[in-house]
C-alpha cells in the first residue's frame, strides 16, 4: 500500500498493485470493478482477498495475473513498472506469477496425462532441465504435493479426485519455479473433507519455497486460517484491511461488520434475537459500502479502514 | 415427540448400471415431526439428494427404490401413489427448492405468470386470486408486490431465490425440501433468506428437509440433524448434540474440517 497506508512491512514486496482501477463497458452502464486497489504481496506471506461475488476480487487477481490491463494505475514487479518492462522481463513475470484456478475439473486438459500437465511448464519454464531429469523433476513435483508419482503420472484427469486435481494444479504451478502463486477460490469446488488438506499444502509451499500468496475466498474463515494479511472487498473497492486477526477481532467497516456477522457459526442460533442481522440493516449498508470510500483512518498499527 | 410428518423407513435406493449397480442410499430411516427443520449432512455423492428426490417421487432410472422402503407422509406413503395422486401430492403437500432454484425460473415469463402457473395446476384459482395469492407471498419473503409484472432477470440472484420459496409456499405445503438452497449465494444473503425461512415456519408451521454440507449452517438452522456417509445415516441427534457431543468419527472429522472465526490458525 502506499501513502499513509503502507501496512508496516520492511521487506521488499515482489508484486504490488498501486492504486489499479479496472472498468468494464463505458458510459452509464459501465462498470468499475475495481476502483484504486492498492496491495503488495511480499515472500512468505498471504494476503487473503476476501468479498462476495461482484466484489472485484477475481478482477484483481487477473489483473495481478496480466490478464487484464488496468485501467488506472500500476501493476509493480519487483518495484518496476510490468508495462515498461521488455519481452524477457515479462517471460520472466509469467513464469514467477503462477495461477490456481477454482475449477478442478475444467482447468486440466482431459486429454492428456498428468505427467504431460507438468512437462509442459518445465519445458517452457526451465530449459535447463532436460533427458531423465524431466521424468524425475515430475516425479519431485507430484511427491511435493503429497502424490505418489508411479499411481498418478500416468493418470488421466478423469481418474483424479478434485482434491487429487487441485494438487496436480497446485503441482503444474510450482513446475515454473514462482515466486507468487494466485489462487482464486482454490477450495469451493471442493468436498469438505478434502479443503482444508489443500489449504494446509498450500500454506506448507508458501512457507517452504518463500511464496508469496494471494488467496482471493469469499470465506473469510478459511481467510483467517491461511492468511497473514487480509484485505475485505466490497464493490470494487477494498474497504479494510491489515493484519487478519485484528481486521477479524476488532472490524471497523460496516461492512465487514455485516459480513463476519453472517458468517456460519454453530453457537448461534438463528433463533436467538440477539443474533438478528436485519435485512434493512443489510441494505443499508450495501448501499452506503457502495459510495467512493475515498478516506483512509489508522485504526490501529498495521489496520486500516476506509470511510466515504 | 407428536406423530411425524415425514417418515422415511428404511430406504434403499440403487443406481442401476450396466454391469454393477451402486448403492446411493442404504437403509436409511429418519423421521421430520411437523414444524420441525431437519438437516441432512454429506458430502457429495453421500446419498443426501437422492434421498431429496425421492421424497418428491422425482427420482428417474437408472435409480431405483428398492422393495421394503417406504417414505410415510402423515402415513400415507408416497411410493404407492399414482400420477394423479402424485400431482396432487406435489407443491401441495411437499415443496422443493434445488440448489440453483433460481435459475429454473422461465426468463421470459412474468414473476406473476410463474406463480399462477403452480396456483392454476394445483387448485382452481381466477387469474384475480392468484394475483392476490402472489402480492401476499411475495410480502411474505420481502419482495415488494408491485414487481410482480417484472421478469426474472430483473432481480438479483438472492431475490430470485426469495421468488422461488414464495412460489414453493403458494400452496400451503407441510413440508419444504431444501436441497442446498442458498449455496451459490453469498453469506450475507445466504443468512437474510434463512432467517426469513426460520420465521415463516414458526408462524406457517410447515416443515423443513434441509440438505447442506455447510455443518456450522445447519446447526444454526435445524433443529435435528442426520449425518450421511456413503449412502447411510451414520448418526443422527438434535443440533446441540451434534455439534458439542458428535459420536460418529465421520461427524468429529467433518467438524475438523472447518476452520472457525475464533479457532485455530495455520500460521
Amino acid at each position: 500500500m502506499t501513502g499513509p497506508s503502507a501496512p508496516t512491512l520492511t521487506l521488499d514486496p515482489i508484486l504490488t498493485l498501486d492504486k489499479v482501477s479496472k472498468t468494464f463497458g463505458n458510459g452509464p452502464g459501465a462498470v468499475r470493478a475495481a476502483r484504486s486497489i492498492s496491495f503488495s504481496l511480499h515472500a512468505g506471506r498471504a494476503l487473503a482477498v476476501v468479498g462476495e461475488s461482484g466484489s472485484g476480487k477475481t478482477t484483481c487477481a487477473r489483473i495481478a495475473m496480466r490478464e487484464y490491463e488496468p485501467s488506472e494505475g500500476r501493476l509493480l514487479y519487483k518495484g518496476r513498472p510490468v508495462d515498461a518492462a521488455g519481452a524477457r522481463e515479462i517471460a520472466d513475470y509469467r513464469r514467477s506469477v503462477q495461477m490456481i484456478f477454482q475449477d478442478p475439473f475444467a482447468s486440466l486438459n482431459p486429454a492428456h496425462t498428468i505427467a504431460y500437465h507438468l512437462k509442459r511448464p518445465l519445458m517452457l519454464h526451465r530449459p535447463d532441465i532436460k533427458g531423465a531429469a524431466v521424468a524425475e523433476e515430475i516425479k519431485a513435483l507430484l511427491r511435493q504435493v503429497k502424490l505418489d508419482p508411479d499411481i498418478v503420472a500416468p493418470k488421466y484427469p478423469h481418474e483424479l479426485s478434485g482434491g487429487q486435481r487441485q494438487r496436480v494444479n497446485i503441482a503444474r504451478a510450482l513446475a515454473a519455479k514462482p515466486e507468487v502463486i494466485v489462487a482464486d477460490e482454490p477450495t469451493s469446488m471442493l468436498d469438505v473433507s478434502v479443503r482444508l488438506g489443500v489449504l494446509n499444502l498450500l500454506s506448507e509451499m508458501k512457507r517452504e519455497m518463500n511464496l508469496g500468496l494471494l488467496y482471493i475466498t469469499h470465506d473469510i474463515a478459511t481467510a483467517r486460517y491461511v492468511a497473514e494479511d487480509i484485505a475485505v472487498m466490497y464493490a470494487g473497492q477494498i474497504v479494510e484491511w491489515g493484519n487478519t486477526g485484528k481486521v477479524i477481532d476488532n472490524p471497523a467497516h460496516p461492512y465487514t461488520k455485516l459480513l463476519l456477522s453472517a458468517v456460519p457459526d454453530p453457537d448461534i442460533r438463528f433463533d436467538d434475537p440477539n443474533a438478528h442481522v436485519s435485512s434493512a440493516h443489510a441494505d443499508e449498508t450495501r448501499r452506503r459500502s457502495a459510495a467512493d470510500q475515498a478516506t483512509i483512518r489508522e485504526v490501529e498499527p498495521d489496520h486500516f479502514v476506509r470511510a466515504a | 415427540m407428536t406423530a411425524p410428518l415425514l417418515s422415511v423407513k428404511n430406504l434403499t435406493i440403487d443406481y442401476i448400471g450396466e454391469t454393477n449397480d451402486f448403492r446411493a442410499v442404504d437403509n436409511v430411516s429418519f423421521d421430520v415431526a411437523p414444524g420441525e427443520v431437519f438437516g441432512l449432512a454429506g458430502e457429495s455423492g453421500c446419498g443426501k439428494s437422492t434421498i431429496a428426490f425421492a421424497i418428491s417421487r422425482l427420482h428417474k432410472p437408472p435409480a431405483l427404490i428398492r422393495k421394503h422402503s417406504a417414505i410415510l407422509l402423515d402415513g400415507r406413503n408416497v411410493l404407492d401413489l399414482d400420477q394423479k395422486d402424485l400431482a396432487d401430492f406435489r407443491w401441495r403437500e411437499v415443496a422443493m427448492v434445488f440448489q440453483s432454484a433460481m435459475n429454473s425460473l422461465n426468463p421470459v415469463l412474468r414473476i406473476e405468470q410463474q406463480f399462477y402457473d403452480v396456483l392454476r395446476t394445483h387448485k382452481r384459482i381466477t387469474r384475480a386470486q392468484a394475483r392476490d395469492r402472489t402480492a401476499e407471498m411475495l410480502r411474505l419473503v420481502d419482495i415488494s408486490p408491485d414487481r410482480m409484472r417484472d421478469y426474472p432477470h430483473q432481480f438479483s440472484g438472492g431475490m430470485r431465490q426469495r421468488i422461488v420459496i414464495a412460489i414453493c409456499l403458494a400452496l400451503d405445503p407441510r413440508l419444504i425440501v431444501m436441497d442446498e438452497p442458498t449455496t451459490a449465494l453469498d453469506v450475507v444473503v445466504q443468512r437474510e433468506i434463512l432467517q426469513r425461512i426460520n420465521e415463516l415456519r414458526r408462524k406457517l408451521g410447515f416443515a423443513v428437509l434441509f440438505i447442506t454440507h455447510d455443518l456450522g449452517l445447519m446447526v444454526q438452522f435445524c433443529d435435528r440433524i442426520g449425518i450421511m456417509l456413503g449412502g447411510k445415516l451414520v448418526e443422527q441427534g438434535t443440533a446441540d448434540a451434534i455439534y458439542r457431543t458428535p459420536e460418529h468419527d465421520y461427524t468429529k472429522k467433518l467438524w475438523a474440517s472447518f476452520p472457525s472465526l475464533h479457532g485455530g490458525v495455520l500460521r
